[in-house]
């Protein structure tokens, strides 16, 4: 039961990293692999207002998306344009876009450590048990949550009820029919984008209020990420969730059965499993 | 398989070539020899990386996994085993390994595959770390009477057989199959070819390739641990290397390991933590700039001398 709990503590911040992703992958055609980075950005954001102004980190995201909405905006429409508008076919842009997002991915990495040094960094945020169901848990980590549970759940209707969310949804299925029925697929997939790095970040600022981050940890929370993403299949919100949920309690069934140390190991069985049984993602049709 | 006149000066100039690499430890400096190892582990590396990754523009970063495996091997196995037959074992064990990975994700899309490979250094790294955790081991001596000439010349004897191999498939029937795969996956599998079947054959290579590295330069760390031998920056910088060169043709890596190699020396002697940042802007200037390498530029130089001429 505490398993079961804290893996869904855990897994509603991964639902919030991975829909970031999602809407960078599923609608802007970009696989990011920076994102990871971006969620490092955040957090190192969230710890930098507690430490010197005492800013609650629930403060903090308001500044944080913003912040990360226009940078990604502008990385999008500057170097990834060009190579959306260069790209003959899609499995060009994927290697283009993978290259060029790992290039980010060092350069992210190389600044941060450059700025902060390549310590750990933590702050204690909340740092106070919590009764339920008969277990206590970190406030942070409950808090953490709820804040994943609000940002997902207003995503998810904006998505499902916006006129915008509607053209996005439409990008994700068909791009090249989206352009036919009037829909700004250029202006979208730049919006997608930077909303999708304003989602990690803001699950950057949430996480770092209950896990040790440091400036090369980018690229594991970037690889789980990709794996829920695949796992909940490409542009379903829902699908995401129910993922990263499940990444959730494995890994944390891992953690505290077998050894904290085989974390990804429990990602990559669920990777290999989706892979070998279901490729098309959990609730995905079979397409022939 | 005849051979035309152009083939064997080819061969005759890279047998040469060769000989002219082996006589390097004879200069007696320390400093040449040990960039000489690392050029040449790079190459290997790096060649073999592009032998897969060039037609099927796959991005493996798998590297840094096989690598590590290949030092492991030689670790556990030197007290009882032959170095020679130690090589051999790792680079069996890389093959099987690339194979079943290649089995998993290459049915798939390619998309699979690099998250696949991303993660795979480090998820090797955290089983054998708990498995030396449980067998209260920490890490491993290498202890030979190996020296770093010998190292040398190990690793050029693979850099040999990496260029032998490459050549080989390159005339051969899978080799035709993989550059239609490249040029059209739809018409390569309307022509009859199991492109998922040649796809995962033809990861081996780079897997075994790879794997023998690592256990060759194993008595090179004399002590090794995880976190040494499975370090995910390798792949990163084959990757990077093999790109800059140009990975459409056999030679190509080597263009881009020799001046990589002596940049990357450079920076960590002067400015030892910027590494990270130079290998995020050597991914862009490749995407951006040199999207064939410099076999591409090279190429496009040759085709506008042509155009002159004949103008």
């Amino acid at each position: 039961m505490d398993i079961l709990i804290t893996g869904i503590l855990l897994g509603g911040t991964y639902a919030l990293i991975a829909i970031g992703l999602n809407l960078q992958y599923g609608v802007a055609r970009i696989m990011n692999l920076a994102n990871g980075e971006i969620l490092v950005a955040g957090g190192y954001l969230a710890f930098i207002a507690y430490v010197s102004l005492q800013l609650s980190p629930l403060l903090t995201i308001f500044l944080v998306a913003p912040l990360a909405f226009a940078l990604n905006w502008l990385i999008y429409r500057v170097m990834l344009q060009p190579l959306v508008n260069r790209a003959k076919t899609r499995g060009q842009l994927e290697t283009d876009s993978i290259l060029a997002t790992f290039g980010l991915s060092f350069i992210g990495v190389g600044l941060m450590l450059g700025f902060f040094g390549g310590d750990y960094f933590s702050y204690s945020f909340m740092a106070v048990p919590l009764q339920l169901l008969g277990s206590t848990y970190g406030a942070n980590r409950v808090i953490a949550f709820c804040m994943a549970v609000l940002i997902c759940g207003a995503l998810y209707l904006w998505l499902n009820r916006s006129r915008a969310g509607l053209s996005i949804r439409a990008i994700a299925t068909a791009p090249a029919s989206a352009r036919l029925v009037g829909i700004d697929v250029k202006r979208l997939s730049a919006l997608a984008f930077a909303l999708g790095g304003a989602v990690t970040a803001v699950g950057g600022a949430l996480i770092s209020t209950y896990l040790t981050l440091d400036a090369s940890t980018g690229v594991v929370f970037t690889l789980k990420a990709l794996i829920i993403v695949i796992m909940g299949g490409v542009g379903d919100v829902r699908g995401t969730i129910v993922a990263a949920l499940l990444l959730g309690i494995v890994e944390t069934a891992v953690a505290s059965l077998l050894d904290p140390g085989l974390t990804l190991a429990a990602a990559y069985i669920l990777f290999l499993g989706i892979l070998l049984f279901r490729p098309q993602g959990l609730f995905g049709k079979t397409t022939t | 398989m005849s051979l035309t006149g152009s083939d064997l000066r080819n061969l005759v100039l890279a047998a040469l070539a060769l000989g002219i690499c082996a006589l390097l430890p004879l200069s007696g400096s320390g400093y040449w020899l040990g960039l000489g190892v690392t050029i040449a582990m790079f190459t290997a590396l790096a060649t073999s990386w592009a032998l897969f990754s060039g037609p099927t523009h796959y991005i493996s970063l798998a590297t840094a996994a096989f690598f590590g495996v290949g030092t492991y091997v030689t670790g556990l196995g030197i007290d009882s085993l032959p170095y020679w037959g130690l090589i051999g074992i790792a680079g069996a064990i890389g093959a099987v390994l690339a194979a079943l990975v290649g089995l998993a994700t290459l049915r798939l899309s390619g998309v699979y595959f690099v998250i696949f490979t991303l993660g795979l250094a480090e998820l090797v790294r955290q089983v054998i770390t708990w498995v030396q955790n449980n067998s209260g081991q920490k890490g491993l001596y290498v202890l030979t009477d190996l020296d770093e000439a010998g190292i040398y010349w190990w690793l050029l004897g693979l850099v040999t057989a990496v260029f032998v191999t490459g050549w080989l498939i390159g005339r051969s029937r899978l080799g035709f199959a993989l550059r239609i795969i490249g040029d059209d996956e739809t018409v390569a599998a309307h022509s009859g070819i199991n492109t998922a079947r040649a796809k995962v054959l033809l990861f081996m290579v780079p897997g075994a390739v790879a794997a023998m590295t690592g256990a060759i330069l194993a008595p090179r760390y004399v002590y090794i641990e995880p976190s040494l031998a499975f370090a995910p920056i390798l792949s990163f910088q084959v990757v990077i290397m093999a790109l800059l060169g140009g990975a459409s043709r056999l030679w190509g890596p080597l263009v881009g390991v020799i001046p990589f190699t002596f940049l990357l020396e450079a920076v960590s002697a002067n400015f030892p933590n910027q590494s990270t940042l130079v290998i995020g802007v050597a991914f862009l200037i490749i995407v951006y700039f040199l999207p064939n390498g410099f076999v591409g530029l090279l190429d496009r130089a040759l085709t506008r001398t042509g155009h002159r001429r004949e103008a």
